[in-house]
C-alpha cells in the first residue's frame, strides 16, 4: 500500500498536470465531438456531387485524360496530388496549386468521374464548419507551434492518467467498484463519479491521448521521412533541371503497380510536392485488407522516363503515425463506433469538469487533513503501512 | 456481501483493480478489432468499447445498494 508521503506526491502530480491541461483538453473534447462525425456533417451541409450509376465494369478513362481535364478547370496552375475516394473507386480528386512552392494548405480540389473524366465538383475541403473546428483542434490557428503545444498538453494528460490510476487505489480501499455515495455531500458524490468515469474510460483515453500526441508530430515525421527517403534521390538528381514536360502519369502508375501487384494507389504526389522530389512522381500504394489499407508503400517514378527510381517501405515512425490516425479519429469501425466514441468523449468532458469542480471545492476542506485521513484509511487491518515498499 | 453491522471491508489490490482491468482489456480489444477487419470485427469493437460505456450508465444513473 502507498504511504502518506507517496499518496501526497502522486496527488501533487495529478493535481498539477490536470490543472495545466484541463482548459485545453476541454477545448479538444468539445471540438473533437463534432469532428468524430465530420463526414456526416459535411455531407449534410455541403453534399458533393457523386459519380453517376453506370453498368458495373465500365472501363476507366486514362489518368492522363483525367488530369488534363482538371488542368482545364484551373488553367495555369500546377497539380500537386491525385487521390482516390476511399469509399468510391469511381471518384478521383486532383489538388492544384497556383505555384509549386505554395503553402501546404493552398490546394484547390477538382473531383472527377474516373470513368468519363467529367468534372463532378470542386469541393472546398479547407473551408466550412468542420475545417474550422479541425484547425482549432489541431493547432488553434497557430501552425506548428500550436500543434506541438497541444502535443505537450497531451503528454500532461498522460501523466494525469497515470497518477489518477495510482490514486484510484487508496481512494477505493473501502468502496466497491462503481459505488456512488448519493447520500453524502455533493463533493463526495462527484468524487465517486470522477473516479468511476475516469477509471472505466482510462484505456480509451490513454490511446486517444497518446495517438493524439503522435498526430501533433505529423509534420516533423513527414520531414524526417522526406530527408531520410528522398534525400539520396534529391542528391542524385542535383545537377539535373526539373523536367519541363512531365511524362505520362498512367505510365508512372503502371510502373508502380507492376512492382507491387495486389496493391492499389491511394495517392500520387506530383514532382515538386512535399511528398516527392522535383524529378519524380511518388505513387503511394496501399493494401486491400483493413489492416494493410492504412499502410503505405511509396514508389518513386522518374517523371520523364516513367521508370522506377526507388521503392522502400515506410520506416517505423511513419507507420506509427499512419496507425495512430484512425485510433485517434475513431472513424474506422462504422457509425456505431463513432457513436460510442462520442459517448466516451462526453464522459471525458464530465471527468475533466468534475476534476475541476473537486479542485475548486477542495479549498474549503484543508487538504492536509484529507490526505492524512486517506492514509489512515490505508492503514486499517491487514495492511501494515510499509508492507508494499 | 458483508453483513450490515460489520465494519467496512478493506479491499486488496485485486478487489480494487479487477473490474477496471477487465474493462480496460475489453476496451483495448475493441480498439484493435476494428483495425484488424471489417464486418464481425467492427461489431466486436462496438461491444468492446460499448460495454464500458454501459457500465458507466449502470453505476452512475442507478444507485447500487449493498
Amino acid at each position: 500500500m502507498l504511504t502518506t508521503r507517496k499518496i501526497r506526491a502522486w496527488y501533487f502530480v495529478h493535481k498539477w498536470t490536470s490543472l495545466v491541461c484541463t482548459a485545453f483538453l476541454l477545448m479538444l473534447c468539445v471540438t473533437g465531438l463534432p469532428l468524430v462525425f465530420h463526414e456526416e456533417i459535411d455531407d449534410l451541409l455541403k453534399p458533393q456531387v457523386q459519380p453517376a450509376e453506370m453498368a458495373p465494369g465500365t472501363p476507366k478513362a486514362s489518368l492522363d485524360q483525367v488530369v488534363a481535364v482538371a488542368k482545364q478547370v484551373r488553367p495555369g496552375e500546377f497539380i500537386r496530388f491525385v487521390f482516390w475516394d476511399d469509399d468510391d473507386p469511381n471518384a478521383v480528386f486532383v489538388t492544384l496549386v497556383p505555384r509549386l512552392d505554395a503553402p501546404r494548405d493552398a490546394g484547390k480540389f477538382v473531383k472527377l468521374d474516373a470513368r468519363t473524366a467529367a468534372v463532378l465538383d470542386q469541393p472546398e475541403f479547407g473551408e466550412g464548419l468542420t475545417a474550422f473546428l479541425l484547425k482549432l483542434h489541431t493547432d488553434m490557428f497557430l501552425g506548428l507551434p500550436g500543434e506541438l503545444f497541444l502535443g505537450g498538453m497531451g503528454l500532461l494528460l498522460i501523466a494525469a492518467i497515470v497518477s489518477g490510476v495510482v490514486l484510484y487505489g487508496p481512494f477505493m480501499r473501502k468502496l466497491d467498484f462503481g459505488t456512488v455515495r448519493r447520500d453524502r455531500a455533493r463533493r463526495v458524490r462527484w468524487l465517486d463519479l470522477h473516479n468511476l468515469l475516469g477509471i472505466v474510460t482510462v484505456a480509451w483515453l490513454a490511446v486517444v491521448g497518446t495517438t493524439g500526441v503522435v498526430n501533433t508530430l505529423a509534420l516533423p515525421i513527414l520531414q524526417a521521412w522526406r530527408a531520410d527517403a528522398l534525400g539520396g534521390m534529391i542528391a542524385a538528381y542535383k545537377d539535373k533541371t526539373p523536367p519541363a514536360q512531365l511524362g505520362s502519369v498512367d505510365r508512372a502508375l503502371n510502373s508502380a503497380q507492376a512492382l507491387a501487384p495486389g496493391m492499389a494507389p491511394q495517392f500520387i504526389a506530383y514532382p515538386g510536392s512535399l511528398f516527392s522530389t522535383a524529378h519524380h512522381y511518388a505513387v503511394f500504394l496501399h493494401g486491400a485488407t483493413p489492416l494493410t489499407e492504412r499502410l503505405l508503400k511509396p514508389v518513386l517514378i522518374d517523371a520523364e522516363t516513367g521508370t522506377v527510381s526507388a521503392s522502400r517501405d515506410m520506416p517505423w515512425y511513419v507507420t506509427t503515425l499512419l496507425v495512430s490516425q484512425p485510433l485517434h479519429f475513431g472513424d474506422y469501425g462504422g457509425l456505431p463506433l463513432k457513436i460510442v466514441w462520442a459517448l466516451l468523449d462526453i464522459v471525458t468532458i464530465v471527468v475533466l469538469g468534475s476534476g475541476l469542480y473537486l479542485w475548486l471545492k477542495r479549498r474549503s476542506s484543508p487538504l492536509e487533513a484529507r490526505i492524512t485521513a486517506l492514509a489512515a484509511d490505508a492503514r486499517l487491518p491487514h495492511a501494515p503501512p510499509r508492507a508494499a515498499e | 456481501m458483508s453483513a450490515p453491522t460489520s465494519p467496512p471491508r478493506v479491499r486488496n489490490v485485486r478487489d480494487i483493480f479487477g473490474a477496471p482491468l477487465l474493462l480496460a482489456l475489453l476496451s483495448a480489444g475493441g480498439l484493435l478489432s476494428a483495425l484488424i477487419g471489417d464486418g464481425l470485427w467492427d461489431v466486436l469493437s462496438w461491444f468492446g468499447l460499448g460495454i464500458p460505456v454501459a457500465v458507466i450508465f449502470r453505476f452512475a444513473l442507478w444507485p447500487c445498494r449493498r
